[in-house]
């Protein structure tokens, strides 16, 4: 495996804050600016809070950024990228979260990310101590896209908590690739990155398990509607999911189909933030 | 417009009337039985459960209603005293080496190069002895510091922290997550109150960043430390002194927290009103931490960082501060016209000029208040002896001695308290400051943010001045 330590941080349009941020004089931060052509591959890194996202975001990328043993450690979006066999890699750490819902700042961060930004793949961090609620966020984002590998963490926990996961069980009921590792100690990785690759090239081709209503008039209404998003956003490629979320009300996504957003393939990702983003100060808890 | 997009709209409104209410219930309701079905299927227990299990011990342990409170105490006092009493040696060492070697050799390299006396000054007496006064104070702490604190923090012991804190929060009227980005507060408040995005509800997050300047930051900590350890570790026999300190420092910290509350409930009773929000904080299960690890992330991430950022800051106040004292306009420096100036203003508070100006001198960063006090009460008190003379930073081997000089300074036990208190309760750095205006975009309330701590700390120290003066005449 041929590992580029290279990464890139966002920066907040003002630079006042980074520029003096010592963060940025550390020896293994090479900043390749913003450049998202540079790139074969966007992947982003979804999951519920404190699954080890941002460990699994630092053993991929080579960073060594502070990762805290709680919830809620990063509210925004992290940026950093490796090299994989022939092709070149960015990653994006979102923040955790429990839905896709969007009820909250950071929510929207991450379903925005999945949704309009279109990554290649999306690796759904999974805590294997607590499958159950964290498959709810991912049955959520299989409904969004089908290119997912399931990165399915702490599994040295579970077996301390004496739960075994059958992988090849889950892979199989969710139709997505499964990989078990302990991202804490880089067991697994290897496998995590060659079903990072198969899915971004298309080698694997994912039949994704769909969330069954058993409610006849929804389906009606979504096959309804379906018809009618495909015909407008040709290239959309979750339309039932647009329609689920329609018909939930979802302000965000009637805004996106009011203007036509949802048809933009080459949504502007930077302009998502508008926040200003510190992340990498953020994430090592510390000053700017 | 386009019509096709609205007739989108308008059927799915349509669909919805169609369908009945309980839509958005009935789809939670299959996507949380899916995923329990798929679950299910996946996990397995192999042998049987174990018989005792201790994170759920210790859980019951750290946030029970009875021992959650003391053992946070005792856990953040433990933190303190092992600090104190760990920097002191190391700091010794790092002063004579920075100071008593370093800095007279590279005099004398300048003299024999023939440099003049004023680039000597500005490089030397300003510039570098700021740095290195930075360094021997701060330097030792942080290491003792950070590695503790990052420690209970991997280990999963902040977020029983929250825990515990949470239902006062509530009480207060604020997010109980707030409790998580006032922990983060500790660290950095810049980073606090951009950790307050988690919380969702526009009006609590504003409690919470206004709020969050009441953490003690790192860059305050040193100060707390310094002050509590001459001042009131002197108070008491040489033995209890750390502890003392340790406990003066837990105190000032817990002040900052009460203050939060305080704050908080008013702020939600007055300009803020509105209802609290519910929230699930979910427990993260304990894991050993990774010593090594921990060790290396707080030194790089933590340590150096922030040293680096007091150094950056360091190297140009040392700059001004030379220049200011060394300019004389009628036989008069500058810094002295304004310490004289605000003197009057400090002693009315319970501080001094001296202490006022450093405050300004530090807006862009709370890391350096401690050298420029040290450095303009030298210069002001015109103690000889000590260091190099007027307006040049210098050495000083222990604490002991840091209290002579201080207190030839005209400061007091009162001085002390109220430097610590102000420490606590006065305006953010530049930095915050900004974080603050980025966060929220209005002008107003990062001015509220701005001066409400600086005005409660004007108002806290003046009070605690009279009393004093009260009862000690």
């Amino acid at each position: 495996m041929k590992k580029n330590n290279q990464v890139e941080i966002i920066e907040s349009q003002d630079q006042a804050g980074c520029a003096t941020c010592p963060v940025h004089h550390a020896a293994n931060l090479k900043k390749l600016g913003v450049d998202m052509g540079n790139w074969d591959f966007v992947v982003a890194l979804a999951g519920n809070p404190n699954t080890g996202k941002s460990t699994v975001f630092n053993a991929l990328t080579g960073l060594r950024q502070h990762t805290g043993n709680w919830p809620g450690k990063t509210v925004t979006r992290a940026e950093g990228g490796f090299d994989y066999g022939e092709n070149r890699y960015k990653l994006v750490d979102l923040p955790g979260t429990y839905s896709l819902l969007a009820t909250s700042l950071d929510e929207e961060i991450a379903r925005d990310f999945i949704l309009f930004g279109q990554p290649d793949v999306t690796v759904v961090v999974v805590d294997a101590t607590r499958l159950e609620r964290n498959l709810n966020l991912v049955l959520q984002v299989l409904e969004i896209t089908h290119r997912v590998v399931i990165c399915l963490n702490l599994v040295d926990e579970a077996e301390r908590h004496n739960i075994a996961v059958d992988h090849r069980r889950l892979a199989r009921d969710l139709g997505v690739p499964v990989v078990p590792t302990i991202a804490r100690y880089d067991e697994g990785l290897e496998d995590l990155l060659a079903a990072i690759s198969e899915v971004a090239s298309g080698e694997t081709q994912a039949a994704p398990y769909h969330v069954k209503y058993n409610h006849p008039k929804l389906d009606q209404a979504v096959t309804q509607l379906v018809k009618q998003i495909e015909e407008s956003f040709p290239d959309v490629p979750n339309a039932r999911w647009v329609a689920l979320r329609l018909l939930d009300g979802d302000e965000k996504i009637i805004e996106a189909v009011k203007n036509g957003d949802l048809g933009e393939l080459t949504y502007n990702v930077e302009e998502m933030d508008g926040l200003g983003v510190d992340t990498v100060a953020l994430k090592s808890g510390f000053s700017l | 417009m386009n019509s096709n997009y609205e007739k989108i709209i308008k059927s799915a409104h349509d669909l919805r009337w169609d369908i009945g209410g309980d839509f958005h219930e009935k789809i939670m309701e299959s996507l949380y039985t899916d995923a329990s079905r798929i679950a299910d299927r996946a996990v397995t227990h192999p042998g049987d459960t174990p018989r005792f299990d201790l994170d759920r011990t210790i859980d019951r342990l750290v946030t029970s209603r009875i021992w959650g409170f003391p053992l946070m105490l005792l856990l953040l006092t433990a933190v303190f005293w092992l600090t104190i009493t760990g920097a002191n040696a190391p700091s010794g060492l790092l002063y004579s080496l920075l100071i008593d070697i370093i800095h007279p050799f590279l005099k004398s390299v300048f003299a024999n190069l023939g440099i003049p006396w004023w680039i000597d000054g500005v490089l030397l007496d300003g510039a570098y002895l700021a740095t290195a006064w930075v360094v021997a104070v701060m330097l030792p702490p942080m290491a003792i510091f950070f590695p503790l604190f990052t420690l209970l923090e991997d280990f999963g012991y902040l977020p029983r922290v929250a825990f515990n804190l949470d239902h006062i929060f509530r009480k207060a009227g604020a997010h109980g997550k707030q409790a998580l980005s006032m922990t983060m507060g500790f660290g950095c408040n810049a980073a606090g109150v951009i950790s307050t995005r988690i919380i969702d509800s526009p009006r609590e997050r504003l409690i919470a960043i206004i709020t969050n300047n009441f953490a003690l930051c790192n860059g305050r900590w040193p100060t707390q430390i310094l002050i509590a350890t001459i001042f009131i570790g002197t108070l008491v026999p040489a033995h209890l002194g750390g502890l003392i300190s340790a406990l003066a420092v837990v105190s000032i910290a817990l002040l900052g927290v009460l203050l939060t509350f305080v704050v908080s409930w008013a702020l939600s009773r007055t300009v803020l009103k509105g209802e609290v929000s519910t929230f699930n904080l979910e427990l993260p299960p304990y894991r050993p931490p990774r010593i090594l690890q921990t060790l290396y992330t707080s030194v790089i991430d933590r340590t150096l960082v922030v040293l680096w950022r007091a150094v950056v800051f360091a190297l140009p106040a040392g700059v001004v501060l030379w220049v200011s004292s060394n300019l004389l306009i009628n036989g008069v420096s500058i810094a002295e016209y304004l310490v004289n100036f605000l003197n009057p203003f400090g002693l009315l508070l319970g501080l001094n000029g001296v202490i006022l100006v450093a405050y300004i001198v530090a807006i862009p960063a709370n890391e350096i208040v401690i050298p420029t006090i040290l450095m303009l009460t030298v210069m002001m008190s015109g103690v000889t002896g000590v260091g190099a003379g007027s307006g040049v930073m210098f050495e000083l081997e222990s604490g002991l001695q840091t209290l002579d000089l201080l207190t030839m300074g005209g400061w007091t036990l009162l001085t002390g308290i109220n430097l610590m208190l102000f420490s606590l309760v006065h305006n953010p750095c530049s930095t915050t400051i900004y974080t603050i205006y980025k966060e929220t975009g209005s002008v107003k309330w990062t001015t509220v943010a701005t001066l409400l701590p600086v005005l409660m700390g004007f108002v806290i120290i003046f009070f605690t001045a009279q009393i004093w003066r009260l009862f000690t005449g």
